[in-house]
């Protein structure tokens, strides 16, 4: 990791109210190598606010600022917006939350997946059906010949968001950022799209970003974690060492879940008041 | 005044009356951020102090002729000319914004509740009520409204009245379909579930719990519908249907004043004018009503 | 007397059937659960219990008495139900004192504001919420305004879909500490619908688990708690979740 494929240096994102702008995400840094990096954090504590910062994308009257946000050498702070369209995709993917908002309900899910291919690199359309087939195959799509023809309506969840990974990763991309990858999915599904994920970024040897408010789940499937809280990161450690974690607030959500092997009267609560101003 | 105001934007009102006003208040604040909202309300404001002040504002009567002073262009005694009888146009106009204001608000009491009961009962019911109720609502709507409010008042014979009485007929429909669509949308919301499980009748919870959800769309359509109503009004004047002579309906003006068109065109134009700016108020007031109350906006946060 | 008994329960949206012959027993005071995927049809035996899916054969009683089909003014002073989203169960343009009294209105109960007050206060909201609108409160604050209009009637059986799923850990932790307090006072018997089993075995006694629209295995919180679960299905559903415990 002797260049990080990303750096970010006091990223701020904050939007105008009538009380003044208010700061949604206060100064955070962080590198990230061809690693897995967990960030989590509760509703509103700014973590879905800064993997959309990455890839430009939030919208105005919201505004984006940092010392530094370098990506394999490229500075996103000065890309025009036409530039960064050819950096997302094909550099940088997302994954949001729900396929049902994300994929585009008139078109099938094989031209979906070719379409994503194409703005990004010419090819035959022989080849471009193989890879569309050969990347429907490699996010366990049993029958991707089939699949290929369908319609988004005509697939479950969990399949749905198997296309959108395909989708994202179809452009071969460096860095991939997953946000909420799998809230709208059953417990059981999750595991398997975590997995495609995981197996696709670990082969290719991508930098992945899972944003998530599930603990349990970051600590699973990344090297590092980033526990963010009121816009800042309260803490950061490696994850398989999450469970000594240090800061009151970490402390704090992981005694606040419910276990399966539950055996305590009362859950702790989060005292809220005891780091506000950290 | 600053002791009003925080009264007003109060996080945590200590009644019922405190947080409603505060509600209204937000929405005001938001509405004045609206320039064409707030020309639209000084014009309907205008409109109003025109109707309630007539008598005083007005320097002579509406209807009093005077034939020696016919056909007169627009000067400093008369400010819009006066007419083929010598009326002074502008006291006209001034006493005709009273019909007008009669009619739009008479249309709108009538037509507006008509409308969302209709709308909401299809809606919460459907099944049969909804499909016999709205084939109601097609068959009015199926009709040109001009042509239907024609035939309403060739039948009931000519008058303010019955003009009121069949534009209020024609409106309704559409009051009806957009009442229904919204009613549709609420009907399966969990909070209509929670107050159906505690035992509250059918009738109650459209009238307190889905009516208000109504009303916002409701008051927004019919400010935008208001300048309609004003030219059917004035359509129907025009072709001698609705107010009879001598009253100073602006339609009925435009068309007394259509054969000196051409050599004194102030007699037609001046209620044109007039018919033309309330209009307008309507629209804007109603657009910026739409911008602040939309609930899919988020009401004004 | 069992506070819920369901036997042989086929529910029906129009023309696909949900639930097939659903049959269970729930003790007066007990906590249960029904737990399983989406589209197991769980929700949906909460919706006929509670009244709102009308259209089942089989038979429902409710602290001993059969239930009608329908919403029934009877069956709503006993059983109330607390929804998943709270966002969309409160309504977005009455206050929350108009929220909570509202079921006190239809069942012409008199002295509204200090029941409302003295519910706020055992739901551990202040009174200051007491005239706000929805969208002035937080997520937590709404779920427990919505545990405070379902127990204005003073019901002794409660129906929770999903009550905490759509809420911050933290703030879920509050929740089921409300929950169980709440229980533990009102000697309430809860029918919880989740899918999270650690949620499960924090607030609940027995659990049943449901898939396709079957219950595949009845089972108590003990069992789940010592992974002694018998149904393949069931023990999938636990390594599912299993999987993602820390390991400590």
């Amino acid at each position: 990791m002797s260049s990080p494929l990303l750096d970010v240096q006091n990223l701020r994102v904050s939007f105008p109210s009538p009380k003044g702008p208010v700061e949604v995400v206060k100064g955070i840094s962080f590198t990230l190598g061809r690693e897995r990096l967990g960030i989590v954090g509760e509703s509103g504590s700014g973590k879905s606010m800064t993997g959309r910062s990455i890839l430009k994308l939030i919208r105005s009257p919201g505004k984006v600022t940092a010392d530094r946000m370098t990506f394999d050498g490229i500075d996103l702070l000065s890309q025009s917006e036409k530039q960064m369209r050819a950096i997302r995709g094909a550099r940088i993917s997302m994954v949001m939350q729900d396929p049902k908002f994300s994929l585009n309900p008139v078109m099938t899910v094989g031209e979906q997946i070719a379409e994503a291919l194409v703005t990004h690199a010419k090819l035959p359309r022989r080849e471009i059906n193989d890879r569309v087939l050969s990347m429907l195959e490699a996010v366990r799509i049993n029958d991707p010949a089939r699949v290929a023809k369908l319609y988004p309506h005509e697939v479950s969840g969990g399949m749905g968001q198997r296309v959108m990974i395909a989708m994202m990763l179809i452009p071969e991309p460096d860095l991939l950022i997953a946000d909420e990858p799998t809230s709208a999915l059953d417990v059981s599904v999750q595991a398997q799209v975590l997995d495609i994920i995981d197996d696709l970024v670990v082969t290719k040897g991508m930098g992945l970003i899972l944003i998530s408010h599930d603990l349990n789940l970051v600590s699973h499937y990344c090297d590092r974690i980033l526990v963010m809280n009121s816009g800042q990161v309260v803490e950061e450690c490696i994850a398989s060492e999450l469970s000594q974690a240090k800061h009151p607030y970490t402390r704090g959500l992981l005694a606040a879940m419910p276990r399966i092997d539950e055996t305590r009267d009362e859950l702790p609560v989060l005292d809220r008041t005891a780091w506000a101003g950290t | 005044m600053a002791n009003t105001r925080d009264w007003l934007l109060d996080d945590s009102p200590t009644s019922l009356l405190q947080a409603n006003l505060g509600r209204s208040y937000r929405v005001t604040l938001a509405l004045l951020r609206n320039p064409l909202a707030v020309v639209g309300a000084i014009i309907i404001f205008g409109l109003i102090i025109a109707a309630v002040f007539a008598p005083w504002i007005a320097p002579y009567s509406p209807i009093g002729q005077n034939l020696s002073q016919r056909l007169l262009p627009p000067s400093a005694e008369h400010w819009m000319g006066t007419d083929e009888l010598g009326r002074d146009i502008y006291s006209r106009v001034i006493y005709g914004s009273q019909i007008t204001l009669t009619i739009v608000l008479l249309v709108a009491v009538i037509a507006a509740p008509l409308g969302l009961m209709v709308g909401a009962i299809s809606g919460y019911f459907g099944g049969w009520v909804d499909r016999v109720l709205m084939g109601v609502t097609d068959v009015f709507l199926s009709m040109p409204k001009l042509i239907l409010a024609l035939a309403f008042v060739a039948a009931l014979g000519p008058g303010i009245n019955n003009a009121i009485i069949a534009i209020a007929i024609t409106t309704w429909p559409s009051y009806a379909r957009i009442a229904r669509a919204e009613t549709m949308t609420i009907r399966n919301a969990e909070f209509i579930s929670a107050v159906q499980l505690q035992g509250a009748s059918p009738l109650r919870i459209i009238l307190r719990h889905v009516l208000p959800l109504c009303t916002s769309s409701m008051i927004i359509r019919v400010t935008l519908d208001m300048a309609g109503i004003i030219l059917t009004a004035a359509g129907l004047g025009f072709l001698g249907l609705g107010a009879q002579p001598p009253l100073p309906e602006w339609g009925a003006m435009i068309s007394r004043g259509r054969s000196f068109i051409l050599d004194q065109w102030w007699v037609a134009t001046m209620p044109g004018f007039a018919i033309i700016i309330v209009s307008l108020g309507f629209c804007f007031l109603g657009d910026g009503l739409r911008d602040v109350l939309d609930p899919k906006q988020g009401e004004g946060k | 007397m069992s506070a819920i008994s369901l036997s042989d329960l086929d529910i029906s949206y129009g023309e696909t059937q949900v639930t097939h012959g659903i049959t269970l027993d729930v003790a007066e005071g007990e906590s249960f659960a029904l737990v399983g995927e989406s589209g197991s049809g769980k929700s949906t035996v909460l919706r006929a219990i509670a009244g709102l899916a009308p259209d089942w054969t089989g038979k429902i009683s409710v602290l001993g008495k059969a239930r009608s089909h329908g919403v029934d003014r009877q069956v709503s002073r006993q059983c109330q139900m607390v929804f998943q989203d709270p966002y969309g169960s409160l309504h977005p343009r009455k206050t929350i004192d108009a929220i909570l009294s509202e079921p006190l209105a239809i069942h012409g109960l008199g002295n509204r504001g200090p029941r409302v007050e003295a519910m706020l206060a055992a739901v551990g909201l202040d009174r200051r919420f007491r005239f706000r609108f929805p969208h002035q409160l937080s997520g937590g604050q709404r779920q427990r305004v919505a545990i405070a209009r379902a127990l204005m009637l003073e019901p002794k059986v409660m129906l929770l879909d999903e009550p905490t799923s759509a809420l911050d850990v933290s703030v879920q932790a509050e929740i089921l500490n409300l929950l169980k307090r709440l229980r533990r006072e009102q000697g309430l018997t809860y029918l919880v619908v989740t899918h999270n089993l650690p949620v499960v075995a924090f607030l609940c006694d027995r659990l049943a688990v449901m898939r396709h629209g079957r219950v595949v295995e009845i089972a108590s919180a003990e069992q789940l708690k010592t992974g002694k679960l018998v149904a393949p299905y069931s023990l999938e559903l636990l390594a599912a979740s299993g999987a993602q415990v820390v390991p400590t």
